[in-house]
């Protein structure tokens, strides 16, 4: 398989122009509690109907960490090949919001719980590494609701303190497809790991983009604009498109960029500014007296070490090895925890190749069309490996194959059975088949006289007849076998 | 026949158990004393009513098991109350009714007492003179124009008044020591983390600590082992074994070593608190303690490190009075912006607005690092001065504060030598030291002075054993006549 190139770039009068990005992403803590309440974390309740005095800062209420988030923060991190740091400490962000009862956001500042680390991407060109800056816990602010009235704003303080996760990457993507990759493997990583369900729609997984432009042959990074808040990958990819172009067109005017906090329009396909970095908050951090520094034991992180399911990009190279699967394949079927737990249940039954390729064909193309995720499929992954055995061992033909499957995701059937009642098996019997060939070679003398004075296109319309008269079970290798030896007889 | 109200808890405890008074006759009196002491402004609530049933409630099923058996007492204002309106001496909080109980004040229902009313303080307790509240200032029953000392004034006051057998405070740089000295009573601000900050409206969450506020040392004693308590709700809070306090009381301290730190003669320091201080190391000599002098050369810092941590923290823990959810909220604004801007403007005091300021400033970038990072450097400072020396010694002997009860008005117009009232009593604070504020003398106008002991963390049955051997030999005797009714 050949390498594509990596082709991402700007055309400008004055240069070609490449596009740096980093993302930070907020990815919500799978957790019961909130993270310093008791309050619940379940999405779509009535509004401030999970709410603590604690969530909604009544005076003399304090803080208290939920331990089950820090757990699933530093999974994360061992899951982002990062270090875990055993000291980290909790900040006050002050700002005024009305959707921020405290008056601070309770984040992590100078010391956060988890480091520097990396993430692999496997794009056509290969693989790359995007890396890690950290990942810091913090609370959720509520929800501010202009829509509802003329006047007034309205409130919801359901998320007001649910546990996120900062995810800070370094400057390392380089185009829309980077980042649409980076996303969807820490989506991935996470859901491995039950840190994060990665649910773009309910708003668990959310990213602020960092982008600059500087053209090929500069060393030194551009200036960087910040668009907050984009809750899709197809919105951020339109961010960065429109963003970059916006970046070298100013450049290319000789103009400067300066540096703001931008926002996306999605309905104008548009980045407008919000705000300078003169006017950028003065969020005043220091340490929230209310916590004390978060000192982790080195035995936890060990334990949690040893409780890491496998994770996609090990499980990847074990599927290449185990499975003989080429890296493409391995990508996909290890993309979803749900996905390789089928895979490795229909390989385990039949044959790991051609249950990679059907899976990856015939399977995805029916879920996709009817909407469902892999664990809802009608077909159950020990059904799928019989139908897999049944192509493997010649008893039915790749063609029937596809009736077969057409019936099992109607009726849920065993493929056995079908085959059975449908009397669908292939034939494989060469004496009947040749006894068959036989007679329709003897129908149809005048062809095969045409056939033999050169005229070789009407090896076809043979294999058509013996298709038609075995109602299309005739097994094709054999009778092509079988066709050949008699017209040259 | 007596005045019970005269007497000190520990005494009004015994004839609840002997069945000398009942708690309904004992609420009575009180309420009496309340009603005859409206002149000193000491209750924004009273809560009689409620006060009373629990009473007969005691009455008809009393249990003596409890420390605090059918005991009336009245609480700062700072301390949420269940149903009851807690104002902390702001308007911001004017109309503002938890629904919730403090650990403190729960502990102490939880054994045996009840609510007699909320105690005036300075607004979000910041001021030295209960000269801050939004509900007017409180009066010293010393005499008619003397401040009682802040934050907890209105404590001091009605205790010195006899408006309640026992209370409590809260210390954040001296607000229970410094107005115990200026009415001639007993005030220990316990190490940080043994009493809960759980439902206490926050003022400056490192520094913030309950405490009791009591006629005697016994009497604190039976106050602190009734309040304190571990609480997984304050993170903050120190897991460790109940002490019975009142029980292990002991009056003998023979060969224990107390600290006389240099650092706390200050320049125009009035002659007669070097004389009380005397005084006092001549009693603990007497009984048998070992002077020694000791330094804790970072002292000159504690006060402005001080005025940079705590005005920081309640900048941040202030912001929570936006308007938004509970309390006052402006009328007056076009936008969200403006809301915040008159609520904030109209609901809180100058003295709240300045701290705002002042926390604001010294946290804000490009002044971080040179206040409020400095300050918690000198903070480390100052409790390794404190470290060092409780190697050497038991405990440190300083005077309370470096002046008697001044006039209402004498320092409103001057901050900063308001500020310097808490000169003592703020190292304290910083290091998260236990200190007990003892009566000890008088004046030349007769006025009360106090004395500090301080002790290492957690020993707070030490520095009220030195206490509880100083009271018996000190002879001080509170010469407050009833002026106000």
């Amino acid at each position: 398989m050949s390498k594509e190139k990596f082709d991402y770039f700007i055309n400008g009068e004055k240069g070609k122009y490449e596009v740096i990005i980093g993302l930070e992403v907020h990815a919500q803590v799978l957790s019961n509690s909130k993270l310093f309440s008791g309050s619940s974390t379940k999405f779509g309740a009535h509004p401030n109907n999970q709410v603590s005095l604690i969530d909604s800062a009544f005076p003399g209420m304090l803080p208290v960490i939920n331990e089950e988030c820090i757990k699933q923060a530093i999974k994360t991190g061992l899951g982002l090949n990062a270090k875990i740091n055993n000291y980290s400490v909790f900040d006050r962000k002050n700002y005024f919001y009305a959707d921020l009862p405290q008056g601070y956001q309770i984040s992590q500042y100078k010391n956060p719980i988890v480091g520097e680390g990396k993430v692999l991407l496997d794009m056509p060109y290969g693989s790359k590494e995007i890396g890690i800056e950290r990942l810091h816990l913090e609370q959720d602010a509520g929800k501010s609701i202009h829509d509802m009235d003329p006047s007034n704003t309205y409130v919801d303080l359901n998320r007001s303190g649910i546990a996120l996760m900062e995810i800070v990457s370094k400057p390392d993507l380089r185009s829309p497809d980077e980042v649409n990759a980076y996303i969807k493997k820490l989506r991935t990583i996470m859901r491995y790991l039950g840190t994060c369900d990665g649910n773009m729609q309910e708003g668990s997984l959310r990213a602020d983009v960092n982008v600059s432009v500087r053209k090929t042959d500069d060393k030194k990074l551009g200036t960087r604009c910040e668009i907050k808040n984009v809750n899709s990958i197809k919105f951020m990819q339109m961010a960065i498109e429109y963003e970059a172009n916006r970046q070298v067109g100013l450049l290319e005017e000789g103009k400067k960029i300066s540096q703001e906090t931008r926002l996306f329009d999605t309905k104008k396909n548009e980045t407008r500014s919000m705000r300078s970095k003169e006017d950028a908050h003065d969020y005043r951090y220091f340490p929230d007296p209310d916590l004390l520094p978060l000192k982790l034991e080195q035995q936890l992180i060990e334990d949690l070490k040893k409780s890491l399911p496998e994770l996609p990009d090990n499980k990847k190279e074990r599927f290449i090895k185990d499975y003989g699967l080429n890296s493409y394949e391995a990508n996909v079927l290890v993309s979803e925890k749900e996905i390789s737990n089928y895979y490795e249940e229909v390989a385990k039954l039949s044959d790991k190749k051609l249950a990679a390729t059907w899976m990856m064909g015939d399977l995805f193309a029916m879920l996709n069309e009817k909407g469902l995720n892999i664990s809802k499929s009608p077909i159950s992954a020990k059904n799928f490996a019989e139908l897999i055995q049944s192509i493997k061992s010649g008893e039915i033909s790749g063609r029937i194959a596809k009736e077969v499957f057409e019936i099992m995701v109607e009726s849920g059937d065993n493929p056995k059975k079908i085959i059975d009642s449908k009397d669908m098996k292939q034939q494989s019997d060469p004496k009947e088949l040749e006894k068959m060939i036989k007679d329709i070679l003897t129908k149809n003398k005048d062809k095969v006289d045409q056939y033999k004075a050169g005229k070789e296109k009407l090896f076809g319309f043979f294999v058509g007849q013996v298709m038609k008269s075995s109602g299309g079970k005739a097994n094709p290798q054999l009778t092509n076998e079988i066709l050949k030896k008699l017209l040259k007889g | 026949m007596t005045d019970i109200t005269n007497q000190s808890l520990k005494e009004i405890i015994e004839s609840i158990k002997s069945k000398k008074i009942s708690s309904l006759d004992l609420t009575k009196s009180y309420i009496k004393n309340i009603e005859g002491a409206k002149k000193l402004n000491t209750f924004v609530t009273t809560t009689f009513d409620q006060a009373l049933d629990k009473a007969k409630e005691f009455d008809s099923k009393p249990n003596y098991e409890q420390t605090l058996p059918g005991i009336p007492l009245a609480v700062k204002d700072l301390f949420c109350t269940e149903n009851i309106k807690t104002t902390a001496g702001s308007n911001i909080l004017n109309n503002f009714i938890p629904s919730y109980e403090s650990t403190v004040t729960k502990n102490l229902w939880d054994n045996g007492a009840f609510l007699l009313g909320k105690l005036n303080c300075d607004e979000f307790a910041m001021g030295s003179s209960n000269e801050t509240s939004f509900y007017g200032n409180v009066i010293n029953p010393v005499g008619d124009k003397l401040v009682p000392g802040g934050s907890s004034g209105g404590s001091s006051s009605a205790l010195a008044a006899n408006l309640t057998p026992a209370t409590i405070g809260t210390d954040t740089g001296g607000s229970i020591r410094q107005p115990a000295s200026f009415t001639g009573i007993v005030g220990l601000k316990p190490t940080y983390g043994l009493c809960s900050r759980w439902g206490i409206v926050a003022f400056a969450s490192s520094l913030d600590q309950a405490g009791p506020m009591t006629k005697t040392v016994t009497d604190c004693a039976i106050m602190l082992e009734a309040m304190s308590s571990f609480d997984e709700k304050d993170s903050t809070s120190i897991n460790k074994k109940k002490e019975f306090y009142s029980k292990n009381l002991k009056d003998s301290i023979k060969g224990l070593k107390i600290g006389i730190p240099k650092e706390y003669r200050v320049n125009n320091m009035p002659k007669e608190i070097d004389e009380l201080w005397e005084k006092g190391k001549k009693i603990l000599k007497d009984l048998g303690a070992k002077l020694i002098d000791i330094s804790l050369p970072h002292t000159k810092y504690a006060l402005p490190t001080y005025y940079i941590v705590a005005p920081a923290e309640a900048s941040s823990n202030l912001a929570r009075y936006d308007g938004v959810r509970y309390g006052h909220r402006s009328e007056k604004g076009k936008d969200l912006i403006e809301m915040y801007e008159n609520t904030r403007s109209e609901g809180f005091g100058d003295e709240v607005k300045r701290r705002i300021l002042i926390g604001t400033y010294v946290l804000s970038s490009g002044y971080y690092d040179a206040y409020y990072l400095k300050a918690q450097k000198v903070r480390q400072l100052i409790k390794k001065d404190f470290d060092d020396n409780f190697t050497k010694v038991d405990a440190i002997l300083t005077p309370s504060t470096p002046s008697s009860a001044f006039k209402i008005g004498e320092k409103t117009k001057d901050p900063v030598s308001m500020y310097l009232n808490d000169i003592f009593t703020v190292p304290v604070n910083l290091a998260g030291l236990p200190a007990l504020s003892l009566p000890a003398g008088f004046d030349k106008q007769g006025y009360p002075l106090g004395l500090q002991l301080i002790g290492k963390a957690l020993d707070e049955q030490k520095i009220l054993n030195i206490g509880y051997a100083f009271e018996k030999n000190c002879g001080f005797k509170n010469k407050i006549k009833k002026w106000w009714s």
